[in-house]
């Protein structure tokens, strides 16, 4: 009983630990980035619910958890998670083509600074060059490392780790 | 930390005059060195090998004169206990010799500087016995004499004499320690020397990083930058004169010279690409420092006045850092151009590069001594822990036993190396020192949070 229970537990966290050291653990959708404000006692005009174009609420409505991609340890190529969430972002800048956008690149904090920020920079370009091998202009596309320095998940643990090695697309306005 | 402030209080209200870092000459100015008055035959220690087990007797300096300066309000008597009190922290706290501080031993009086009552020290089972006293000059100067006796053989070993501005009455207490040390082990001195590092506060997501210098102690802290943007890696100049480090004031992360007299800072290369990773050459006529051009970083060489910069790597893998050897001819830096972050050593002018560690783990931030004999590097494997290899790769061996310890630096005397320790999920960080037997390892006090130290030379 105690056996089969623990064998249970053991491939439970087998899988769990398979499915950490491949990808960042699903990301949970963004917050809704406006919320409606309460009806003001001013005349009710249709004002649109949406966040506007050329925001970075407006991108992440639009491509959900595609803003960001992961990486693996000491990795930054580009998997087919990534070249999907990467399609998906580039279709909407295809859309928008006046926009421009700095790609963020991260490492987790097992690595040491200096080397850190140096892999944060190849993240963020190899997501770059894969936005740019799909038609997104160049010059539209800034990227910055910031190394170990801005974690996301706070933790010291696979998972945490998992979220933080990432690219992220931000729209700076 | 209420004491700790309270002692940085305590250092503020004393040196009132001291000057600003902004101000120029207040760092890395020459002490003048006086003979102090006494005649003597210097006479050598027959048995280096046990030094650290030697009781060493260290009274409050005496004064001729009791005169309030603006070094210590009290007068030179009270400012001469505060020295004795200096000098017996710096060996207590790196494990060198056993010492009593003046707090617990008889004062002697100005006359008995040069001539010690030796009868009161032997009976104290005291092996050494440091004698100082401090005089204030009408022009406002400090002079402090330190003397070192052998109780035993009745017999000085050495002294000096040191004339000082009453802000930098510390330094005195830093030559004297130094005199000892190097008196009695046969090692180069390091006492008198400054760090810079990176100053951290706030959450984890959003650290507040700001550039701060300290003694070797830890005393006369100041922080540099204000913390608006992150500021990381910095590194003194030989001369203390400036300080390059990596700040993202721009948005990106670019290498800034700071001049600390003027406090005007330039980037050390225009260029649109991230920098990062600062070193100078031990002659302080060239800066290495890595840039990424689309992605791929190489380490790259510039005048330090400025100029052309010459490329020294050129490799597809992440190659960053470097650290000259002694003589310049040599740099250590790391790559990943194997699958992982290795230490390889080149030419300085980018030739013969060749991997040297190949000690299982990886093998990242080395750093050359200044005695030229081994390379400190951060060896990751598992846990990230401080090590030391010879500059061909041999001898590994790990001083530290952290989570996650890394970017060593070496004291000016390549006996003793600082690192800093980031704990697991809270993400703090301090400063640490061990030394070369890895047995004597302590965290430094600082007001905050600490990282990236970068140990400066001796000062002259």
């Amino acid at each position: 009983m105690n056996t089969k229970l623990a064998t249970i537990l053991l491939l439970a966290s087998a899988t769990g630990l398979a499915a950490c050291s491949k990808k960042a653990p699903e990301v949970l959708p963004p917050d809704p980035v406006s919320t409606p404000r309460p009806a003001a006692t001013a005349a009710p005009t249709v004002t649109p619910t949406g966040p506007t174009v050329g925001t970075q609420g407006h991108f992440a409505a639009a491509v959900g958890s595609s803003t960001t991609i992961y990486f693996d340890t000491d990795r930054y190529n580009i998997d087919t998670q990534d070249a999907a969430a990467l399609q998906a972002q580039a279709q909407y800048f295809a859309r928008y083509p006046q926009i421009t956008f700095t790609i963020e690149g991260h490492a987790d904090e097992r690595g040491t600074r200096e080397y850190n920020i140096a892999l944060g920079e190849r993240r963020a370009n190899a997501a770059k060059a894969y936005l740019v091998s799909l038609g997104v202009d160049a010059n539209r596309i800034a990227v910055v490392s910031y190394g170990k320095e801005r974690p996301v998940a706070l933790g010291s643990n696979e998972s945490a780790w998992a979220q933080n090695r990432r690219a992220a697309s931000v729209i700076i306005n | 930390m209420k004491a700790l402030l309270a002692l940085l209080l305590a250092g503020t209200a004393v040196s009132v005059s001291a000057q600003d870092l902004g101000a120029p000459q207040s760092e890395g100015g020459p002490v003048e060195v006086i003979e102090s008055e006494s005649d003597d035959v210097v006479i050598r220690i027959t048995d280096e090998a046990a030094w650290s087990d030697i009781g060493i007797a260290i009274p409050a300096f005496a004064t001729d004169r009791e005169r309030a300066t603006p070094a210590n309000a009290d007068g030179t008597g009270a400012l001469g206990r505060e020295m004795a009190r200096v000098i017996t922290a710096n060996l207590r706290n790196n494990g060198l010799f056993k010492p009593v501080g003046p707090d617990s031993l008889p004062q002697p009086s100005f006359a008995q500087i040069p001539a010690p009552a030796y009868s009161t020290w032997s009976g104290r089972s005291a092996e050494m016995l440091v004698q100082g006293y401090v005089r204030a000059r009408d022009d406002g100067k400090l002079v402090v004499g330190c003397y070192l006796f052998d109780v035993a053989l009745q017999q000085q070993l050495v002294r000096e004499g040191w004339v000082v501005g009453p802000a930098d009455w510390r330094r005195a207490a830093h030559k004297c320690s130094d005199l000892i040390f190097s008196r009695l082990t046969g090692e180069s001195p390091f006492f008198d020397s400054r760090i810079a590092y990176i100053a951290e506060t706030g959450p984890k997501d959003r650290r507040v990083k700001r550039l701060a210098v300290m003694d070797s102690d830890g005393a006369n802290h100041r922080f540099l930058t204000l913390g608006s943007a992150t500021a990381l890696t910095p590194r003194y100049s030989p001369d203390y004169s400036k300080i390059l480090y990596l700040s993202y004031v721009d948005g990106n992360p670019r290498i800034y010279v700071y001049d600390i007299g003027s406090g005007k800072q330039v980037l050390v290369t225009e260029n649109r690409n991230p920098t990062l990773a600062p070193r100078w050459s031990p002659d302080g006529k060239y800066i290495l420092y890595s840039m990424a051009v689309a992605g791929n970083t190489d380490v790259y060489r510039v005048p330090a006045t400025g100029g052309q910069s010459i490329k020294l790597t050129d490799s597809p893998g992440i190659d960053v850092g470097g650290s000259y050897s002694p003589d310049g001819s040599k740099i250590v830096f790391e790559s990943d151009r194997s699958g992982s972050q290795q230490c390889y050593v080149m030419d300085a002018d980018g030739s013969n590069q060749k991997r040297i560690s190949f000690f299982g783990g990886r093998c990242a931030t080395p750093e050359w001594s200044p005695r030229g004999d081994q390379i400190a590097f951060t060896r990751i494997a598992g846990d990230f822990n401080v090590a030391v290899m010879n500059t061909s790769g041999g001898n590994m061996r790990v001083l530290t036993r952290g989570w996650q310890d890394e970017a060593p630096t070496w004291a000016p005397n390549g006996r003793i190396i600082q690192f800093f320790r980031t704990e697991k999920n809270t993400g703090r960080s301090g400063i640490w020192q061990v030394d070369l037997t890895g047995q004597n390892e302590r965290r430094l006090p600082t007001p905050v949070d600490a990282s990236d130290p970068a140990w400066g030379p001796i000062r002259p």
